[in-house]
């Protein structure tokens, strides 16, 4: 029984490590940290833009920072906090437990940092990474094209070899916030004779560099989070492609699947109030403190299981992959249901409003926050992957279904 | 604690796994069905179970048991459901156990307890009377007569009534139906005076019975727990039953989505195999995801049973009702998918259906734990 003796060390080394964090957390989230993001201001994204919309939040970032804890399973000398897979689930569940927020949001904590740490170089990961951890940077991601959506890989965008550049010149579209993003990760067509798959690079260059240009598109929210990208020969050095020219598919890839993983944990789960009381709010109770509309009842409850289920499985996900048992699809899988539920969130959220949740602009409705959130919802179910792509995915690779 | 299998647990699958495929595959239970077994299950296999300690599973190692955890109790639970093996497993070693180990007294444990390890004692609990389960209608009654109690009423639904050493009855001592108060459970012997015990052939060929109770009498030694507050003894109770179906009914699912996969690779029309057929592609992958939450949600339960009780009602609620959910859909995918092969008595897909429409209702169905998921949050 030695291995029970092992373990049992390290649940008592784990459990001073979460009293220790509990405290540390107690201490320095400010109490206006600890309430879900319900403004685009309240999510703080760094960059050399950047600006806190509080002091709380300002204090908040900074203190997470200086413990690496923006990335807290990075490495140390990438300006991580060096914490074990364990320890990162222990501060994630403290975390929760006080409904603290994101110190830092960044599509360079969630998609490219996992990609550079496994593909890029030496000097890629001591150029980017600590200044993604640091907030300094803001990434974005010049993934899709208005030909290449869900059938990315037949993207046009070009860059030819000139001498120690690639020049490129090309379109994007749906780059999320390229019009605040000081760098972007780019895929680019390195070789047009090669099979779709094969001539791809994936690349990574400054926004302000010559001849790159962004348009905000409008949304159906009347946000414009997403942007065209124009690269009008753009002079991008050779040694900025992350991992071999030609073989940016496999990078491509596995950025996906973090960004689906992400994509999945949108959504306040579990979070805050229950569901059912934010309906009561408009809907009323009944004498005896149901919901005074049974239909749309048994619709929340059914959603909190699904949404309970789910959470279990986001962790189950990520205790597969420490134990080295995660299907590398699995993502396409969470990332098909967790978007579907939280569209399903917000049409109930829609429906308990009732007329509340219809106002576009008052001071009443913030500025119409909750119908225009379920308006944004409905990108989940598309961006990163349509849900049936996913599910493609899915009966393909985890299920070895014929192929088409 | 990860929501993953230990190795211990593991080999615990592998080997229950191994034995069950096995000895039980099923056709076993096709075989009891058509031989009109008497006893519904296999004493012979029961005995080996017993011997590689399953039956006393749960059962602390002081009274001859492995001591083992309520993971540990789904693992073997999932493999059943995989066979579809009937077997006293669920309601002697995982619900009259638990209701023993936790309710019972020194002389209690040590009376029963040994002899549900070793194989040689079979027990169940006695609590649904009406169509569906509502434990606080219960209103079997229990009136005081002399040193002991009187036993009056009716039961459905008890599984392996019908072969059960000891029954496990859930008892109105005090107040009336519907109240969480007055409730006591009683042992109760199957043989003794005024007790009517009536096999009912279901229609998942599993064991279940009817037992009526007229003037029953029980001495006050038969109490397992206390007097008018068996509600919370028995939330537990039904809550590690609740974690163990719906442990077999991820097994079952499982099971039916693999022998429909499967399915989907071999069967030709058009002359494609369906499974090339986007529309059954989506489907099928629908319902994996939804069979990998629901094991998530399943696991997660059986660990807050173990180790985090103070969430283990929410967790098990989620729990049943998913794997509710979840089985039925996968059967009525699984007989789709199979076509008219589907349909057919010598197709196995259809045992799995009518499994899972009894484990469905056994201890609450997924609208009756939906509604205490809502209750529990407040809304």
């Amino acid at each position: 029984m030695s291995d029970s003796r092992a373990t049992d060390s390290e649940t008592a080394e784990l459990e001073t490590f979460r009293s220790e964090t509990r405290a540390w957390l107690e201490a320095n989230c400010p109490p206006e940290m600890r309430k879900p993001a319900t403004a685009d201001t309240d999510v703080f994204w760094g960059g050399r833009n950047a600006k806190f919309s509080s002091e709380p939040q300002r204090i908040w970032f900074e203190r997470m920072r200086d413990k690496g804890w923006t990335v807290p399973d990075w490495p140390k000398e990438y300006g991580g906090g060096g914490l074990s897979a364990a320890e990162h689930k222990v501060l994630r569940a403290e975390m929760g437990r006080i409904g603290a927020r994101p110190p830092l949001s960044s599509f360079g904590i969630w998609m490219l940092g996992p990609a550079l740490l496994k593909y890029g170089t030496e000097a890629q990961k001591r150029e980017h990474l600590p200044n993604i951890a640091a907030g300094l940077i803001r990434w974005c991601q010049g993934y899709s094209e208005p030909n290449a959506g869900s059938d990315l890989a037949s993207l046009q965008t070009r860059a030819e070899s000139d001498g120690d550049d690639f020049v490129i010149t090309g379109q994007k579209i749906w780059t999320s916030y390229a019009n605040y993003a000081d760098w972007i990760f780019c895929l680019v067509r390195t070789d047009p004779a090669a099979k779709k798959h094969d001539g791809i690079s994936f690349i990574l260059f400054d926004m302000t560099s010559k001849g790159v240009s962004t348009k905000p598109i409008l949304l159906i929210s009347g946000y414009s989070p997403f942007c065209e990208t124009f690269f009008d020969n753009v002079r991008v050095p050779k040694s900025h492609v992350v991992g071999t020219v030609n073989r940016g598919w496999d990078v491509a890839k596995y950025l996906l699947q973090h960004e689906r993983a992400m994509i999945s944990g949108m959504g306040e789960r579990g979070v805050g109030r229950p569901l059912g009381q934010i309906a009561a709010d408009s809907v009323g109770t009944d004498a005896q403190g149901r919901l005074d509309d049974s239909i749309l009842r048994g619709q929340i409850a059914t959603f909190d299981v699904d949404e309970a289920a789910l959470a279990a499985c986001a962790e189950r996900a990520v205790d597969l992959a420490k134990a080295g048992q995660a299907h590398p699809a699995f993502s396409s899988a969470m990332k098909y249901y967790g978007t579907e539920l939280n569209k399903r969130r917000y049409e109930i959220l829609m429906s308990a409003g009732g007329v509340d949740a219809l106002e576009w602009e008052s001071e009443r409705s913030k500025q119409g926050a909750r119908p225009r959130a379920w308006l944004r919802t409905k990108a989940n179910s598309i961006e990163g992957g349509t849900s049936e792509v996913m599910l493609g995915i899915v009966a393909k690779r985890i299920l070895d279904l014929p192929g088409a | 604690m990860a929501l993953v299998l230990t190795e211990e647990q593991s080999m615990l699958r592998d080997s229950a796994r191994g034995l069950i495929s096995d000895k039980a595959p099923v056709s076993h239970l096709r075989h009891l069905r058509d031989s009109k077994d008497p006893t519904g299950f296999s004493k012979e296999f029961w005995q080996s179970f017993a011997e590689m300690g399953f039956a006393g599973l749960l059962v602390p190692e002081e009274f001859g048991g492995s001591g083992l955890g309520f993971v540990e109790a789904g693992v073997v639970m999932e493999e059943i459901g995989r066979t579809l093996m009937p077997s006293p497993f669920f309601a002697t070693s995982v619900v009259a156990a638990s209701a023993l180990n936790r309710g019972g007294n020194a002389a209690q444990k040590s009376e029963f307890l040994p002899k549900i390890s070793n194989g040689s004692l079979l027990a169940t609990l006695a609590i649904d009377e009406g169509a569906k389960h509502r434990p606080l209608q219960t209103s079997l009654q229990a009136v005081r007569a002399g040193n002991g109690f009187k036993l009056s009423g009716a039961k459905a639904l008890v599984v392996d009534g019908h072969v059960a050493d000891l029954m496990i009855v859930a008892a109105r001592t005090a107040g009336s139906a519907g109240e969480r108060e007055g409730l006591t459970l009683f042992l109760v012997n199957p043989h003794a005076k005024g007790v009517a015990v009536e096999r009912t052939i279901m229609v998942d060929s599993h064991n279940a019975a009817r037992i009526e109770l007229a003037n029953v009498e029980v001495n006050a030694d038969s109490v397992l727990g206390e007097v008018d507050q068996g509600a919370r003894l028995l939330d537990g109770v039904l809550d590690i039953g609740r974690g163990a179906v719906a442990s077999e009914m991820v097994g079952l699912s499982d099971e039916v989505f693999g022998r429909t996969t499967e399915y989907l690779k071999q069967r030709k029309q058009f002359g494609k195999l369906i499974g090339e057929f986007q529309a059954l592609q989506h489907r099928a992958a629908q319902l994996y995801v939804d069979i990998e939450i629901t094991r998530a949600a399943v696991m997660k339960a059986l660990q807050a049973l173990d180790t985090d009780v103070a969430n283990a009602a929410s967790a098990v609620a989620v729990a049943k009702a998913r794997a509710g959910t979840t089985a039925t859909r996968a059967v009525q995918e699984g007989v789709q998918m199979h076509g008219g092969m589907g349909m057919t008595d010598q197709f196995d897909i259809g045992f799995f259906m009518k499994r899972a429409r009894v484990c469905e209702e056994l201890f609450g169905d997924a609208n009756y734990h939906t509604e205490q998921l809502a209750r529990a949050r407040g809304y």
